[in-house]
């Protein structure tokens, strides 16, 4: 992990990407945003820290993930298909690459309680494992709809011994789960840290968890150049809710621009059915939870409700790294719905043996229509693993 | 002319009863009534809500307002048509106060322009910082002559509060905790010790304490050490499924300024 990065696709010093992110927080937060900008890249790249994050991404997480050639998925897509297999991360996705690193950091900072929010659950495990580990008191905020539809991610999260407790405002899903962790912050506002899971939120969350997750882009490099000897592959595809995962993919490529960036959003009914989360075709520019980003709104403003079948996706907005590939071009945003999804989830598990998690298996779907030819590599990011979502699996699937 | 926030503190600087309001609550049409009645109660100023549907910052009882007004059809640009004539009927102060979103769709500029039409004196918007409005729309703010008002809390270093009280040019709203609007406890120590330190700095703006300032005891509390309060929630509670906004209203006030 390099600290300084010349990029334009890069957070800027002011914590900028192009005209997307910032810092639009209420005063109350505002000794906590300043003293994490102030420190967190002296804090991160400090060599103590990077031994101790390293070691854990090796020993705990199980880095460096494989980078496996999936060969009957490349023939049926006749072209050539790595799958970088944060699936086999400790946790069952890549989330635990951040929390591992914010957890680090919290304790440095002398915070001693943590929350975080969580959509699918995956987070909120990664945090609740994490918190485990370095025995911190931890509290996460669920939306009481996901609380019900991802209920084997919630025991899990009180195994570990973290208190769940259910966002009952709005729609009860993701957003409203981190409206209620910003208030948990405001409330406590010098003993707690908040673990914010995505590349979203005011900066320099958008930046640290996509340094943290950058990982994903080193390891991928290092791994196509020994078995292929190439440098750089033809395309990176991932899913984008918030956009972690995707944001950890493309990292070490932004700057490469003959790598083509493919993200997925989530299509849910359809683009246009009024049941979707595909935030760049229906939204725009605006302020939420404190970044200057797109998301999906009214035309007064107001927070659009977003739909996906996978809670992982199912959030408004994207963070202002990904609105500015959009924005700029630098990526291709593509989406899959609910359907699609279903359909994949099958076929990866038929044809290569893995059962992927509903927001993964939003990239495999749109393998047929990136562009991608005979002799291109194309790597898409396996984010998480389906165990969490085999109750939809078997409702819908099986 | 003069800005009537400014008048209102050279000609009373004691006891400043402040109430906040979300527009659009609880029915789409009462706030020239609500306003009309805050004035002929008393009230020294109002904070008119507007509506969001994801208020960070408030407490349940702000964000259930908000979600009713927003249902009810409560928009910027209704409520800006609901205010078009407010200046023949009222002559209090008036401060909107609500985030950031709703007005950048609406742009800031058209803002600020029909705020200052309907004869608003001020805005509060918590999640506009410090950094943006100096570099994007202090000066549109001065054109339109619209005081921006800016909170201070528990947390707020010394040195930015006095940077805060040169920005300002109004008054300042003191959060009276590290909370979210709506608490339900009495003001403790710790809180008076931070009011006097604050009280201490003798700044050059008058100051304004909210957020759980409930009744006529955390109000007279409150103002030993400010210049006034603001009552948000629990006005909001007490005209909750109002049938009767005259009376409701009227035995809310009597009851802070008994």
């Amino acid at each position: 992990m390099s600290e300084n990065i010349n990029s334009k696709y890069q957070v800027n010093e002011k914590g900028y990407y192009g005209q997307f992110g910032g810092a639009y927080i209420p005063e109350m937060l505002h000794p906590n945003i300043e003293e994490l900008q102030q420190k967190y890249l002296e804090i991160i790249y400090d060599e103590n820290f990077q031994k101790e994050f390293q070691q854990l991404l090796k020993d705990y997480v199980g880095r460096p993930t494989p980078l496996y050639f999936a060969s009957r998925l490349s023939e049926k897509f006749q072209t050539q298909i790595y799958l970088k297999r944060e699936d086999l991360c400790h946790t069952g996705a890549h989330k635990v690459n951040n929390t591992i690193g914010q957890i680090l950091l919290a304790k440095r900072l002398g915070k001693t309680r943590i929350i975080a929010e969580t959509g699918a659950g995956q987070h909120g495990v990664a945090t609740a494992t994490v918190c485990a580990l370095m025995n911190l008191p931890c509290v996460v905020y669920m939306g009481e709809v996901d609380i019900q539809r991802q209920a084997p991610n919630v025991k899990r999260m009180q195994l570990l011994g973290a208190e769940v407790r259910p966002a009952t405002s709005g729609s009860k899903t993701l957003k409203d789960a981190t409206n209620e962790a910003m208030r948990d912050w405001i409330a406590n506002p010098t003993d707690t840290h908040y673990i914010i899971g995505s590349v979203v939120g005011p900066h320099p969350f958008p930046d640290m968890v996509a340094r943290f997750q950058s990982v994903i882009s080193e390891e991928i490099k290092q791994q196509l150049n020994e078995k292929t000897g190439k440098e750089n592959p033809d395309f990176v595809v991932a899913c984008v809710g918030g956009g972690s995962n995707a944001a950890g993919a493309f990292y070490h490529f932004l700057d490469d621009e003959k790598v083509q960036l493919v993200a997925v959003e989530a299509a849910g009914h359809g683009v246009h059915s009024g049941k979707s989360a595909a935030t760049t075709q229906l939204g725009r520019i605006g302020v939420l939870h404190s970044s200057k980003t797109l998301f999906m709104q009214t035309e007064d403003g107001q927070v659009v409700e977003p739909h996906s079948i996978s809670a992982g996706l199912d959030y408004p907005g994207i963070g202002p790294m990904h609105a500015n590939l959009f924005d700029t071009k630098r990526a291709h945003f593509l989406s899959a719905t609910d359907d699609e999804a279903l359909k994949a989830v099958q076929l990866l598990a038929k044809l290569e043996g893995i059962i992927p998690a509903l927001e993964s298996a939003h990239a495999i779907a749109v393998l047929d229509r990136i562009g991608a030819k005979q002799n291109d590599v194309v790597v898409l990011n396996l984010s998480g693993r389906g165990d969490k979502d085999l109750d939809t699996y078997i409702r819908e699937i099986i | 002319m003069s800005n009537r926030i400014k008048e209102l503190f050279q000609q009373k600087n004691k006891n400043i009863l402040s109430i906040f309001c979300t527009a659009g609550f609880p029915n789409k049409n009462d706030i020239v009534s609500i306003l009309e009645h805050a004035q002929k109660n008393g009230v020294d100023m109002v904070e008119i809500g507007m509506p969001f549907s994801d208020p960070t910052a408030d407490g349940p009882v702000i964000q259930y307002s908000n979600t009713i007004a927003i249902n009810n059809g409560m928009t910027l640009k209704v409520l800006f048509e609901q205010l078009k004539d407010i200046r023949q009927k009222i002559n209090i102060p008036l401060v909107l106060m609500g985030y950031f979103n709703p007005v950048y769709q609406y742009g800031v500029e058209n803002f600020l322009n029909d705020a200052n039409a309907c004869g608003i004196d001020g805005v509060i918007i918590p999640d506009l910082p410090m950094y943006e409005y100096e570099t994007m729309y202090q000066q549109m703010f001065e054109k339109y002559k619209l005081k921006n008002i800016f909170l201070v809390t528990p947390q707020t270093s010394t040195e930015r509060i006095k940077k805060i009280d040169v920005l300002s040019d109004a008054f300042i709203y003191i959060v009276s905790s590290n909370a979210i609007t709506g608490g339900n406890a009495d003001i403790q120590e710790s809180q008076e010790k931070y009011f006097q330190r604050i009280q201490a700095m003798q700044l050059n703006n008058p100051i304004v304490i909210g957020f759980g300032i409930k009744d006529k005891s955390t109000f007279d509390t409150a103002c030993n050490y400010a210049n006034g309060a603001i009552i948000g929630t629990a006005f909001i509670k007490a005209i909750d499924q109002s049938k009767d906004l005259e009376n409701d209203i009227a035995s809310f006030i009597k009851k802070i300024q008994a």
